[in-house]
């Protein structure tokens, strides 16, 4: 029952993570108007969609797991205000963008910087709940505001989202140019280059996680670690020479497939800690009866769901009608 | 201001700023559905015209809505730990549908805003049939968890702690109906009054404009239908609070003593030491007649309540007061357009008539927001009404004030920039219709 809805919630962080992937785009070097363009057009009418699923996973949070809730919003009350002011400045400046013809420049730029900001506090807020610092006692905390968020491990695991969304984005992009080859041939480059930069970057938080999350790092040196370890570098080597070979298609499934695994692997060596090491899925979890009907509201939930963001795409990703 | 004041400030300034662009979210999709059903029907281009600029001006507030939305999630548990460590588990239900609702809204609303050439005419309309459904249902689920923290249900208190959770339960609670029908009826009043008011400033401009008085039939439409309902559902929410919470209504009211066959208080400045008010207009029994329907009834006032458990009643009875006159001018609006409507079949085109509308433009806004004022306020010092004080739940963090500034300093950033590129939306409308009365064609 615990199992089966934290893993949804961290599914649909994934899914946030795939829409923060293609809109932290911009920021991720396009110089050129065209590129912006392009950008702004693949995103627009997934935008809103894309947005919500962040508030979902916070809903669900809330409801499944109060008591995670509240420590995480308190103890890292700082970090996730931050987060908050990218997320309005971001969401704002994409759709002034749009309607400002004159001052596009000007948006498209706050658009980018916030688009910075969200994803690497993102990551420092993940990093800072496995750090072990953040301390709980019969529902107060204990460790103050500033613990855990600031550590060389949580700041590291910021980096690497920025360049993890960066990739993705950049990879997505390559699909959605394909009309352009000059266009595509830029991404194309951004791409490799994010996606080669993973690789330093992913061995720091490692490293990092030996001291600044000890209980992460036992749980990675455990005998599933290594196995998830081969299959994550193997997709993504596979989208890197996807990419080279301009197998664009193969690319995107590729890079879809690394992030998947990344994230599973946290969500694997988190397990069952929500704020390690106090609070965790089981005495942070909402009475039986709760997640019960949670379940049962996801279900019917993704019944509507499901096909109508199938449509969705479905609708955009095809040529326009005559 | 101590923190905790700071607390409440962030918390009532993000929900003030927030419930402008819900409301209008809830409105808008109406209207724009209403208008490209109009011209599926009559295949009148004015209508497609008209849905294209409304579609584009919901877009902007639409993407504002969905960020304030955002922050107003977090901010929750940011300001709000104690509370929702206790309440996530009772009512974050409606807040999940609520969230699946705006996941339907945002996907189709997707396809409305860029599938005008995507899409056959037919499933582009019940696109935006599903955007304005699953608009008023967002606000119904949000608005029912509001409607909790005024009369809670569906747990029980063992040794003090909250046990027997039932989520059904706490969303089907007493006061759920009523401030649900009031904020949805709420909703598309002020947006029909607020866009009468747009098309009529600009018909005063040109009276012959066929685009604008379209408009302005639509949106008279919504606000004539929706206006005199408020007033029903008004008197069913008053008499509700008098049951639910008694020293809520007592201090809309300014009812300072318990009395049989009360009067009803306009304006005045109650006091609460001597528990009088002054300057006020009183129309004798008219409180009881009210509340209770029956001239001679007992109504409770705050006397019975210990002053540590009353509302800041200056605020609340004013708010109150402002709240009902603009929906008496709203409604004395509507009527007069009905009696043009019934005797003379013309839509209203009198110069003072359309001035009127003009001013009458952010009544419903003015009257949503002293409403919140009224249901929150009047809720304190419980932020779950008699099981939980505000002071209780808030957060233990230090220097509230500088989340506080900074989000009021962005958010007023963003009703001018807002403010802005929607007036260059509609000066554009009012260039750009004549020179191409019938040029919208589809694609």
């Amino acid at each position: 029952m615990f199992i089966l809805s934290s893993l949804i919630v961290y599914a649909l962080m994934g899914g946030a993570d795939f829409g923060g992937g293609i809109w932290n785009l911009l920021a991720f070097g396009p110089r050129a108007k065209r590129q912006r363009e392009a950008i702004a057009d693949a995103i627009a009418p997934i935008w809103e969609a894309n947005h919500v699923w962040l508030i979902l996973v916070i809903v669900l949070l809330f409801t499944g797991f109060p008591r995670g809730f509240a420590t995480m919003m308190t103890a890292l009350n700082i970090p996730t205000t931050v987060m908050l002011l990218g997320i309005v400045l971001r969401g704002s400046a994409f759709v002034f963008r749009k309607y400002d013809v004159k001052d596009r420049r000007r948006w498209s730029n706050v658009f980018g910087m916030a688009s910075f900001l969200t994803p690497f506090f993102q990551g420092v807020i993940l990093g800072a709940l496995t750090t072990g610092q953040i301390r709980v006692e019969q529902g107060r905390v204990l460790s103050g505001f500033m613990a855990g968020w600031l550590t060389p491990f949580a700041l590291s695991c910021g980096v690497f989202a920025l360049g993890l969304f960066a990739f993705l984005a950049a990879t997505y992009l390559t699909l959605d140019t394909r009309g352009e080859p000059g266009l595509q041939d830029d991404f194309r480059r951004r791409s490799l280059w994010s996606g080669l930069a993973l690789a330093p970057i992913a061995l720091v938080v490692f490293l990092t996680s030996r001291r600044g999350a000890p209980a992460m790092y036992y749980e990675l040196t455990r005998w599933w670690a290594p196995v998830l370890l081969v299959w994550t570098s193997l997709f993504a080597g596979a989208a890197l020479i996807a990419l080279w070979l301009r197998r664009f298609v193969l690319a995107r499934l590729a890079a879809i497939g690394q992030v998947t695994l990344i994230l599973v692997g946290w969500g694997l060596a988190q397990y069952p800690n929500l704020v390690t090491p106090d609070v965790t899925v089981t005495n942070a979890a909402a009475p039986e009866f709760t997640l019960r009907l949670l379940v049962i509201a996801l279900g019917f939930g993704a019944i509507l769901l499901l096909p109508s963001l199938a449509y969705l795409f479905y609708v955009f990703k095809r040529r326009e009608r005559g | 201001m101590s923190d905790f004041l700071f607390a409440r400030s962030q918390m009532a300034m993000s929900l003030a700023f927030h419930i402008v662009f819900a409301a209008l979210g809830i409105g808008m999709p109406l209207l724009m559905a209403i208008a490209e059903g109009m011209y599926l029907r009559t295949k009148q281009p004015v209508y497609l015209d008209l849905c294209k600029r409304w579609a584009k001006g919901a877009a902007i507030l639409f993407a504002v809505g969905a960020v304030s939305g955002t922050v107003l999630s977090f901010e929750l548990g940011l300001l709000w730990p104690g509370f929702m460590e206790q309440a996530g588990a009772i009512i974050g239900m409606p807040f999940s549908l609520e969230g699946f609702a705006f996941f339907t809204e945002a996907i189709f609303l997707g396809v409305y805003l860029y599938g005008w050439k995507r899409v056959s005419p037919l499933i582009h309309w019940l696109s935006g049939v599903v955007v304005a459904i699953s608009g008023i249902l967002s606000g119904i689920f949000v608005v029912t968890a509001n409607a909790w923290m005024n009369s809670p249900a569906g747990f029980k208190i063992v040794d003090g702690k909250i046990a027997d959770i039932d989520p059904i339960a706490a969303m089907l609670n007493p006061a759920s109906f009523h401030e649900v029908v009031h904020m949805t009826l709420a909703a598309f009043v002020a947006t029909g009054f607020m866009v009468a008011a747009v098309h009529a400033f600009f018909l005063l401009r040109d009276r012959s404009s066929p685009f604008h008085r379209a408009a302005l039939g639509l949106a008279l439409a919504v606000a004539c239908i929706s206006t005199p309902l408020q007033i029903l559902s008004g008197d069913l929410s008053a008499r509700a609070v008098a049951r639910l919470q008694p020293a809520k209504l007592a201090a809309m009211e300014a009812h300072y003593r318990t009395k049989a066959g009360a009067p009803l208080v306009i304006g005045g400045i109650p006091q609460d030491q001597t528990m009088k008010t002054d300057y006020a207009l009183k129309i004798p029994r008219g409180l009881s007649l009210l509340t209770a329907h029956d001239p001679n009834a007992t109504v409770v006032g705050l006397e019975e309540f210990p002053r540590g458990q009353w509302p800041n009643v200056r605020v609340v009875h004013w708010s109150f007061d402002i709240m009902v006159s603009s929906g008496m001018l709203m409604l004395a609006l509507t009527l007069c357009a009905d009696v043009l409507w019934l005797k003379y079949r013309l839509l209203p085109n009198n110069r003072w008539f359309l001035r009127g509308l003009v001013a009458a433009g952010p009544l419903g806004f003015l009257a949503i927001e002293t409403g919140w004022v009224v249901t929150e306020l009047g809720r304190q010092p419980w932020i779950i009404y008699g099981v939980m004080r505000t002071r209780e739940a808030v957060t233990p963090m230090p220097g509230l004030v500088v989340p506080f500034v900074i989000f009021t300093a962005v958010y007023i950033f963003l009703a001018i920039v807002v403010v802005f590129l929607l007036r260059r939306q509609f000066l554009e409308t009012g260039s750009l219709v004549p020179a191409q009365p019938s040029g919208v064609t589809r694609a």
